[in-house]
């Protein structure tokens, strides 16, 4: 579920970090304003509790594998959205530092599939909507279970759209979703089921520990709505974004398509946009360029007007010198940079 | 269970490796966070084909492990770990983009395998990145840099409690488990019920210590943020490693130095 930084291109990366950062912003601001002051060490102690509950690991009914809780849904209800989703990030961040879940690069993303979409997505506008006013226990459990398989099932959506955009997967996006959404929908009915057991354990054995939680931070009615609004903005803003780096790719693959197949040049847009895109796609749409237009230019003009078929066939056949001798100089340069690890280490430990 | 159990000792040991003294150990925080994060964007912004322009780039991690003088063996045992995820997404692509991209003799390469490789390359090279600058700078610090490049305080208080009750709170649940694992022989006490009222009494322990967390902090003054008093100063020395860093990650990524190397070396060879 934690995206890798080698998954994903610095443009998605970029633009999730950016999301992040003005959402966790935005929460700090209002943790800030809120008057509760008390919340900030019960979101430590609480992040520290959700790494904690990872290692008790169950098995699920049916099956031979085990899972886990996972963690944004719990912490939603016991500590309100703001809070949850800060706690969430930091637990995020620690995984990267740590235990190499995800990257550095990839944290935005994580932070949007993972905090995000549980807390300020699934809690308000499933949790709190079946809840309603009245929680009665049975109404807690079908809460937590349904919000919980939405908020991982709009996570998994999220990591394979970011996984497309970011194209250095293969994988068709259908074929990806088909395998993504199955297993992340068995993981969202345990943790659901979990979440649920959990929260009316603690609300039986001890009604004061959510009421005080839950009251505080609780999103009013009114409040949700202006939520509701600021996050229908900021996916405008970041599906614009996306969709924007989608169409630039496609440009980008066409362009490659046009040059392979021995056309000439084609009238790309001069956009800025496109620009940025290409310059970032540089080294994918170079290099079959580069080796492809010596035999161009070698060849009479006439030739250029070969069938697309071996045209296609015959550049990576051209390819052949530099792609060698490259994998050869990286190679080369590579045992130069261990032989200088190991002369370097022998030197420190002499003295 | 004990796999869990030896990663989490594992964690310590990481932040232990940051109390260690090296010249990278003594660089300024923020400057192992900004230049970490100008390797990944390089790595990564390769298209998905590239593996020899990629190859170099391991000089950063090689170098920044002898010079710190971090255990290798831990590092890369720490990376086996966390590959099943790339790995499980990456080994698609040789089924999906099978075009033949690479002669090496009669041996034919699909660009389904370059890709594939490109694709685990650059999860080593960035994952023993962030590795690397948690174990040569230390949470504490980090969470510092972060305060000071701007990271919300709310935030960065959030980390560092987080990160101060890890320990606490995972031998707690190791307890817990323990006690389990040593009452079901094995196999029985992994059912939801009881899984979910071990969750319930970790939940309520850690609420009542939270509690009384809070009440000590509050003896103590403490009114919604952490002060962090060490004194972070840029010297000349991480000017010159930020400006060199930042040289030879542009240039590498700029100007693929490979191929020339190769041929030159390449072509004496078969000379």
């Amino acid at each position: 579920m934690h995206m890798a930084d080698a998954l994903i291109s610095p443009l998605v990366g970029g633009v999730m970090w950016g999301v992040s950062a003005a959402v966790t912003a935005y929460s700090a601001r209002k943790i800030k304003a809120g008057t509760d002051e008390g919340v900030v060490p019960l979101m430590g102690v609480l992040g520290a509790f959700i790494f904690a509950a990872q290692m008790i690991n169950f098995s699920i009914p049916g099956t031979g594998s085990s899972g886990h809780l996972g963690g944004g849904m719990i912490l939603s209800i016991l500590l309100g959205p703001h809070a949850a989703f800060l706690t969430m990030a930091s637990v995020l961040t620690v995984q990267a530092l740590f235990f190499a879940d995800g990257g550095l690069l990839a944290l935005g993303c994580n932070i949007f599939n993972l905090a995000f979409l549980p807390c300020f997505v699934a809690y308000p506008l499933i949790y709190r909507t079946i809840v309603g006013a009245h929680a009665s226990e049975k109404r807690v459990r079908v809460a937590s279970i349904i919000a919980a398989i939405v908020g991982l099932q709009l996570g998994a959506l999220a990591v394979v759209l970011e996984t497309f955009f970011s194209g250095v997967s293969e994988l068709p996006l259908t074929t990806f979703l088909l395998l993504m959404l199955p297993i992340h929908l068995a993981i969202g009915i345990v943790e659901g089921l979990l979440t649920a057991a959990v929260v009316t354990f603690v609300g039986k054995a001890r009604p004061g520990a959510l009421a005080t939680t839950a009251a505080g931070p609780a999103v009013a009615p009114l409040g949700s709505g202006r939520l509701l609004a600021r996050w229908l903005l900021l996916a405008a803003i970041t599906g614009g974004l996306l969709s924007w780096f989608a169409s630039t790719r496609l440009d980008g693959l066409e362009w490659a398509i046009f040059h392979s197949s021995g056309k000439e040049a084609l009238s790309a847009p001069a956009t800025a946009a496109h620009s940025l895109a290409a310059a970032l796609q540089e080294r994918t749409a170079v290099l079959p360029d580069y080796s492809f237009r010596p035999a161009v230019e070698g060849s009479e003009a006439g030739e250029v007007a070969a069938t697309s078929g071996e045209e296609e066939k015959q550049w990576p056949d051209v390819n052949l010198a530099t792609s060698f001798s490259g994998l050869l100089g990286a190679a080369l340069s590579m045992l130069l940079a261990g032989l200088l690890g190991f002369i370097l280490l022998r030197l420190r430990q002499r003295p | 269970m004990a796999k869990i159990e030896s990663s989490f000792l594992d964690l310590g040991y990481l932040d232990s490796l940051a109390y260690r003294d090296s010249p990278i150990h003594r660089l300024d925080p923020r400057i192992k966070l900004i230049t970490t994060l100008l390797f990944i964007v390089c790595v990564v912004s390769f298209g998905k084909h590239e593996l020899s322009a990629l190859l170099p780039f391991a000089i950063y991690p090689v170098m920044l492990l002898a010079l710190a003088k971090l255990p290798p063996g831990y590092i890369l045992r720490k990376l086996l770990l966390a590959a099943p995820f790339a790995l499980c997404i990456g080994v698609f692509n040789p089924l999906f983009d099978r075009a033949t991209l690479l002669h090496i003799g009669s041996l034919e390469i699909s660009g389904g395998w370059i890709s594939f490789a490109s694709l685990m390359l650059r999860f080593v090279l960035t994952v023993s990145a962030a590795l690397i600058l948690v174990a040569c700078t230390g949470f504490d610090s980090l969470c510092l840099a972060l305060a000071r490049l701007g990271v919300p305080s709310a935030f960065v208080v959030q980390l560092l409690l987080l990160y101060r009750y890890l320990f606490v709170l995972t031998d707690e649940a190791m307890r817990l488990a323990r006690a389990r694992s040593q009452r079901s022989f094995g196999r029985r006490g992994r059912e939801l019920p009881v899984i979910a009222s071990m969750l319930a009494q970790l939940l309520l322990r850690t609420l009542d210590r939270a509690q009384r967390i809070y009440l000590a902090m509050q003896c103590r003054g403490f009114d919604g943020e952490l002060r962090l008093l060490r004194p972070l100063r840029i010297g000349t020395t991480d000017v010159v490693f930020l400006i060199g860093c930042t040289t030879a990650l542009l240039g590498l990524r700029f100007a693929d130095q490979a191929p020339a190397l190769g041929d030159a070396i390449g072509g004496r060879l078969s000379w």
